[in-house]
C-alpha cells in the first residue's frame, strides 16, 4: 500500500538502482518522454515494462492508423512500436522489459519484480505512462453463462496478432467505435466473421481512417441503441441476447464470439497506491497541462489521461512532458495558484484538469474531452463564477467513443484568481 | 510401497476392488477421502467433473465461520464449531490463507436492532461468547465507510475468511499423497449390489468397491435413491456474488453481515484472501442444478442492497461476477447417516456451511462408518500434509520474495499484471499432484487471470502456457516476432 516514507526493509537480494528518471510504461508515451529526456539529463533514463516487448498497446495492434500526428506517417502499430523503440534506446534511455512495477516505497521510489531478482528504483522523477484497458464482462455487469470466447479488443489481438491463436467463427462485437473497428480488423484476419455490432449510441462511429486509407471498406451489420444484455452457453459461447434500448425488445443472436469494446478504464492502479488524486471523470491522475500529478516529481501521460485516445496524442504528451520533467529535475517550482477546469454533460471528462497561469499551454493547444452524445457543430462554452467566459462553436463533432479535442485559446480569458471553469456545450 | 509412490495420477486405475469409494471430491468428499486414507484401506476419490473442487466448493462466500448463528443443538451447530478449529489448524499446517478479519453484523431498523441480544444469547449456546453488542458510533468507527442508518451491532472477533480453493486443493492432494486413488470424469448414474460388494455404473466405466460414501453435494439425493432411500430432496439454491478489485479493499476490512433471516444469511460485504471485496450472495430456489450462471435480477438485487451498505463500494470495479448452488434440503439440519447393510454413508443437506465444516464432516463420517462395520485400522506411516502455494494478500507472494527469485527467475517473471502471478508458480501448478485439467482450473489454483483486467492483457500468455502445461516458463512472453502489416505512407490526416 502506500507509503509517504521510506518504511520498506532493505531485503536481502534486492538491488537499488537510482536513475534520474524511472518511466513506468514503454508504450507510445513512455518512449516518447524517454526519447526527449535520455539526451537532455544528466542521469539515466529507465524506462520499465511488464511485457517481455517494448512498444504498448500497438505492438498488437496490426493494421495502419499509427503515427499520423507524431511520426507524420501513417503505419501500422507494430511497425510504430518498433520506431518508438528505437528512437528511444537511440536516444541513450535505458528499456527494461519484463519489469512489473508493483509497489511504491517511498515519494519516488518504486518496487519492481524482474526475472532478473526485485529492484529498488529510487528515481528524482517518475513518469506514470501505464495506458488503459478496456472493461471487460464482469466490469460491464452482463449476466448470464460464463461462456468460453468473450473478450476484450486487447486479449483478442493478443492471441491474434502476438500468440496466431484461434478464435471462433461468427463473432459479435460490443461497441461501434474506434477500437471496435480495429476488433473487425482482427476478425477478418483471424477468418472470423462479425456477423453484428451493437452500440448503445444513436449513430455508429465509422473509422474514417480505413477509408482514407484506401483499405477494402467493409461494413457488418450495425445495431444502434442496442446492449448485449445476456450471455448464453457454456462451456463454450452459443449465443447472445441483445436488447434495443428504446424498445426494450430483446432478440438472440447467435455467435461463438463476443468481443467487448471499448469502455476504457485508465491503469491507475500505481497512481491510487501513492495516493496521487485521481479525476473522477477519466479515473486517471489529476494533472496540470505540465503533466504533473499532485506529488512532487511525479508526472503522468497518455491514455492513462485520457482513455482513450490514438497513439500519437498519448506520445505527444511524453514529448511535452519531457519539459516538465527537466524543469523539475532543474529545481523549477510549481506556479501558485490553480484554476479547476470540470466537465459538464454530455461531456464525461476533460484533461488537463488544473490550469495555471505561467505554466505551457496544454499539448498541441488542445484540451481533450469525452462527449456522451453526438453533436455535429457543438457550440463551446467556458463558464467561471456564473459567467460565460468563452463561448465557440467548432466545425468537428463531438462524437461518442472517441476524443473531442477543443482549442485551448479558449482559456485565455480565464480569471486566474477565480473559482472552477465549466467546459459544457449550448445546442 | 512407500505412501507417496501409490497413486499420485489424477486419473488412477479403477480396476481393483476398493475398500472405500466417496463420491464427490469437493470439500467434503476430498477431506472424507483423506481421513479414511488414514487408515488401512484402499480408498477413490469419485467425481463426474474433470477436476477436483469444481463444484459448490469453489463458488461460495469463503468465511470460515465460529458457528454463531448456527441452530442451537443441531449436527451442524457442533460440525462447523468443530471445523472451524479443524481447518484452522489444517490450515496453519498445509499454507491455506486465514485472514482473522472479524465481523460486525449490522442492524438497520427497530426490528434488527432488538434481535441483536437474542442473537447473541444463541451465540453462547452454539458455544461462542465472544460477541459483543455495540452501538452506532461505534459501528462506524469499526467501518468508516458503511452506509447511513446503521443502528446498531453485533461484533463476530472470530469469522475469518479463508481460501475456498486451496482448502479443496489441499485436502485432495492429501488424500492423493495418501494413497487415494483419484477417479475424475466419471458420473455415476447407477448402483449395482454384487456379493458384498457395489459396483458403480460410472460414465467412465464400472468401479466396484466395499463401501461407499456419498459426498456428492447437488446430486446427493440423487445417489441416496439409488441405494434405496428415499429421505431428503436437494433444492438448488443459487447464490450470486459481485467481486469488487482489490482497490476497494480498504473500504471494508472485516465482514460486515446483515441480521440473519429464516431465508438465510442474507447479503454481506466481505473482505476476500485475494485482496478483493465481495458483495452477496443472493438465495434463489431454481430447479436446475446446474444453472450457474448469473442473473439480471440477481445483480440488480446486488447493487440495490449495495448502494445501501456501502455506496463507495459501488463506485470501484466488479471484477468478477459469480454463482453458487447451496445443496439446500428439505431438512434444516445436515443429513449424515449410515447403512451398515448397503456398506453405504450419506454426507447430505450441506449447504452453507460445508466449507467450514468439511473437515469435522469427515471425522464425524469416519466413526459413523466405524461403528457401522468400516474397519478402521490407523496407519502409522502417514505423509505430511501437503504445502500448499500461497494465493493470499496477507502472507509473501512468490513475485515479492528476492530470495526465491533469486534462486528461481520463473517467480520472478509475472504473467498475470493483475493479480501479480508468476510463470513459475503456474508450472508449479502443472507439476503438482493435481494439475488443472483446464483454465478454470488453473485460475483456481494460481489466481491467473481473475483479476481486474480479465485477460486484456494477460490471456494470451496464460493460455500458451495452459497449452504447455507450464513448460518454458522461462520463454520470451511472444513466441513469433512480429510481422510488419501494410506500409508506410505520408498521410493527410497528419495535419488535422
Ligand atoms: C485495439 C486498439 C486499436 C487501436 N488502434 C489505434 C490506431 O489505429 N491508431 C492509433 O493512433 N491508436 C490506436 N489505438 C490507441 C493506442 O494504442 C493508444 O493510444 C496508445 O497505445 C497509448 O499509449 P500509452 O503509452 O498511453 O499506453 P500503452 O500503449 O497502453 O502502454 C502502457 C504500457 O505500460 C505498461 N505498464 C502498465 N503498468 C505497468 C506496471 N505496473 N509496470 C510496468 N509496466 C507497466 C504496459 O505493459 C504497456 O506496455 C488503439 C488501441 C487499441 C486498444
Ligand atoms: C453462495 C454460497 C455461499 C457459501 N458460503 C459459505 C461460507 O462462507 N462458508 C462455508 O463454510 N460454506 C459456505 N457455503 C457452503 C459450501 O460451499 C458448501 O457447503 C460446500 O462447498 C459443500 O461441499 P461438498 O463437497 O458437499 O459439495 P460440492 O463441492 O458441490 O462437491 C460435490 C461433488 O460431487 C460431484 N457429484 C455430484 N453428483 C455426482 C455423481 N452422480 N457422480 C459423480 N460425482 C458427482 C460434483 O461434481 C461435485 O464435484 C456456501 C455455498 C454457497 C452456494
Amino acid at each position: 500500500m502506500s507509503t509517504d516514507t521510506d518504511t520498506t526493509p532493505a531485503s536481502a537480494g534486492v538491488t537499488t538502482l537510482t536513475p534520474a528518471v524511472v518511466i513506468v510504461g514503454a508504450g507510445p508515451s513512455g518512449l516518447s518522454a524517454a526519447r526527449e529526456l535520455a539526451p537532455r539529463v544528466g542521469g539515466e533514463v529507465l524506462v520499465l515494462d511488464r511485457e517481455s516487448t517494448a512498444g504498448g498497446i500497438p505492438r498488437h495492434s496490426d493494421h495502419p492508423g499509427y503515427g499520423i500526428r507524431d511520426m507524420r506517417r501513417f503505419m501500422s502499430g507494430p511497425a510504430y512500436a518498433r520506431r518508438l523503440v528505437e528512437q528511444a534506446r537511440a536516444a541513450g534511455a535505458t528499456i527494461r522489459t519484463n519489469a512489473t512495477v508493483t509497489g511504491w516505497a517511498g515519494e519516488r521510489t518504486l518496487e519492481v519484480t524482474t526475472p532478473q531478482g526485485r529492484l529498488r528504483v529510487e528515481a528524482g522523477a517518475v513518469v506514470l505512462a501505464t495506458g488503459a484497458r478496456e472493461r471487460p464482462r464482469p466490469g460491464r455487469l452482463i449476466p448470464g453463462d460464463r461462456g468460453r470466447g468473450v473478450y476484450t479488443t486487447g486479449h483478442l489481438q493478443n492471441i491474434v496478432h502476438l500468440q496466431h491463436g484461434k478464435v471462433g467463427r461468427r463473432a459479435v462485437i460490443a461497441g461501434a467505435e474506434l477500437v471496435s473497428w480495429s476488433a473487425a480488423l482482427t476478425l477478418r484476419e483471424a477468418g472470423c466473421a462479425t456477423v453484428l455490432m451493437t452500440t448503445e449510441y444513436p449513430r455508429p462511429d465509422s473509422y474514417a481512417l480505413f477509408n482514407i486509407g484506401g483499405r477494402a471498406f467493409f461494413r457488418p451489420r450495425i445495431a444502434t441503441r442496442t446492449r448485449v444484455s445476456r450471455i448464453i452457453g457454456k462451456p463454450d459461447l452459443r449465443a447472445v441476447e441483445i436488447e434495443n434500448l428504446d424498445t426494450g425488445a430483446r432478440r438472440i443472436v447467435e455467435c461463438d464470439t463476443l468481443v467487448l469494446t471499448g469502455d476504457w478504464i485508465p491503469d491507475h492502479e500505481l497512481a491510487r497506491a501513492a495516493g496521487i488524486t485521481l479525476d473522477p471523470g477519466t479515473k486517471g491522475p489529476l494533472v496540470d497541462s505540465a503533466f504533473r500529478t499532485d506529488r512532487p516529481g511525479v508526472f503522468a501521460v497518455g491514455n492513462l489521461l485520457h482513455p482513450v485516445d490514438t497513439a500519437d496524442i498519448a506520445a505527444i504528451d511524453g514529448a511535452r512532458a519531457a519539459r516538465s520533467v527537466l524543469a523539475w529535475l532543474n529545481g523549477g517550482s510549481t506556479p501558485d495558484g490553480q484554476v479547476r477546469l470540470v466537465a459538464e454533460a454530455p461531456f464525461r471528462w476533460v484533461t488537463p484538469e488544473v490550469i495555471r497561469r505561467g505554466d505551457p499551454a496544454p499539448a498541441r493547444r488542445r484540451l481533450l474531452l469525452w462527449s456522451d452524445r453526438f453533436i455535429p457543430f457543438p457550440r463551446v462554452v467556458l463558464r467561471q463564477d456564473g459567467k460565460v467566459v468563452a463561448r465557440k462553436r467548432l466545425w468537428w463533432p463531438a462524437s461518442p467513443g472517441r476524443v473531442f479535442r477543443v482549442p485551448s485559446i479558449m482559456l485565455t480569458s480565464v480569471n486566474p484568481q477565480g473559482g472552477p471553469v465549466s467546459i459544457g456545450v449550448e445546442d | 510401497m512407500s505412501t507417496t509412490d501409490r497413486n499420485t495420477t489424477a486419473n488412477g486405475d479403477a480396476s481393483a476392488t476398493f475398500d472405500v469409494v466417496v463420491i464427490g471430491a469437493g470439500i467434503v468428499g476430498s477431506a472424507i477421502a483423506r481421513k479414511l486414507a488414514g487408515h488401512e484401506l484402499s480408498v477413490a476419490l469419485l467425481d463426474a467433473r474433470n477436476d477436483v473442487g469444481d463444484g459448490t466448493s469453489k463458488a461460495n462466500t469463503a468465511i470460515l465461520h465460529t458457528g454463531f448463528d448456527a441452530k442451537p443443538g443441531t449436527l451442524e451447530s457442533r460440525l462447523v464449531r468443530e471445523g472451524y478449529h479443524l481447518l484452522s489448524d489444517y490450515a496453519e499446517r498445509t499454507g491455506i490463507p486465514i485472514e482473522r478479519t472479524g465481523a460486525l453484523l449490522v442492524a438497520w431498523n427497530d426490528e434488527e436492532l432488538e434481535a441483536l441480544p437474542g442473537l447473541k444469547e444463541k451465540a453462547e449456546r452454539n458455544g461462542y461468547d465472544r460477541t459483543e453488542i455495540v452501538g452506532p458510533a461505534e459501528v462506524y468507527r469499526q467501518v468508516p465507510h458503511l452506509g447511513e442508518g446503521a443502528l446498531g451491532g453485533l461484533t463476530v472477533p472470530d469469522e475469518s475468511v479463508i481460501c475456498t480453493w486451496t482448502t479443496n486443493l489441499a485436502l485432495a492432494t492429501d488424500a492423493v499423497r495418501r494413497g487415494v486413488t483419484l477417479l475424475l470424469n466419471r458420473r455415476v448414474e447407477a448402483v449395482e449390489e454384487r456379493g458384498g460388494t457395489t459396483v458403480l455404473r460410472t460414465t467412465g466405466g464400472d468401479v466396484t468397491t466395499r463401501w461407499v460414501v456419498n459426498a456428492a453435494g447437488l446430486g446427493s439425493d440423487v445417489i441416496d435413491r439409488m441405494f434405496g432411500h428415499d429421505r431428503f430432496t436437494v433444492t438448488p439454491r443459487r447464490g450470486e456474488l459481485l467481486v469488487y478489485d482489490k482497490l476497494a479493499r480498504p473500504l471494508a476490512d472485516r465482514i460486515i453481515l446483515p441480521v440473519p433471516t429464516s431465508r438465510g444469511k442474507g447479503v454481506l460485504i466481505s473482505p476476500t484472501v485475494y485482496g478483493n471485496v465481495l458483495l452477496g450472495p443472493t438465495a434463489e430456489d431454481l430447479t436446475d442444478r446446474t444453472d450457474t450462471g448469473t442473473s439480471e435480477k440477481g445483480i440488480a438485487f446486488l447493487l440495490e442492497k449495495g448502494r445501501k451498505l456501502m455506496p463507495e463500494l459501488l463506485e470501484e470495479e466488479v471484477t468478477a461476477t459469480y454463482a453458487g448452488l447451496r445443496a439446500a434440503s428439505d431438512h434444516s439440519d445436515y443429513v449424515i447417516d449410515a447403512d451398515a447393510r448397503r456398506r453405504y454413508v450419506l454426507a447430505g443437506g450441506i449447504r452453507s456451511t460445508g466449507l467450514t465444516a468439511g473437515i469435522a464432516i469427515a471425522e464425524y463420517v469416519a466413526g459413523l462408518a466405524g461403528e457401522a462395520g468400516l474397519e478402521l485400522v490407523p496407519r502409522e506411516d502417514l505423509p505430511e500434509p501437503p504445502r500448499m502455494p500461497n494465493l493470499g494478500e496477507a502472507f509473501p507472494r512468490p513475485y515479492q520474495d528476492a530470495a526465491r527469485i533469486a534462486a528461481d527467475p520463473a517467480y520472478g517473471r509475472v504473467v498475470c499484471f493483475c493479480e501479480r502471478v508468476t510463470a513459475g508458480e503456474i508450472r508449479d501448478a502443472f507439476r503438482s499432484p493435481i494439475p488443472p485439467a483446464g483454465l478454470e482450473g488453473l485460475r483456481r489454483r494460481t489466481r491467473a487471470m481473475n483479476g481486474r483486467c480479465q485477460g486484456f492483457f494477460c490471456g494470451a500468455e496464460v493460455g500458451r502456457l495452459m497449452e504447455s502445461r507450464g513448460a518454458d516458463a522461462c520463454g520470451p512472453r511472444v513466441p513469433h516476432e512480429n510481422r510488419e502489416h501494410g506500409g508506410e505512407r505520408r498521410s493527410p490526416e497528419a495535419r488535422r
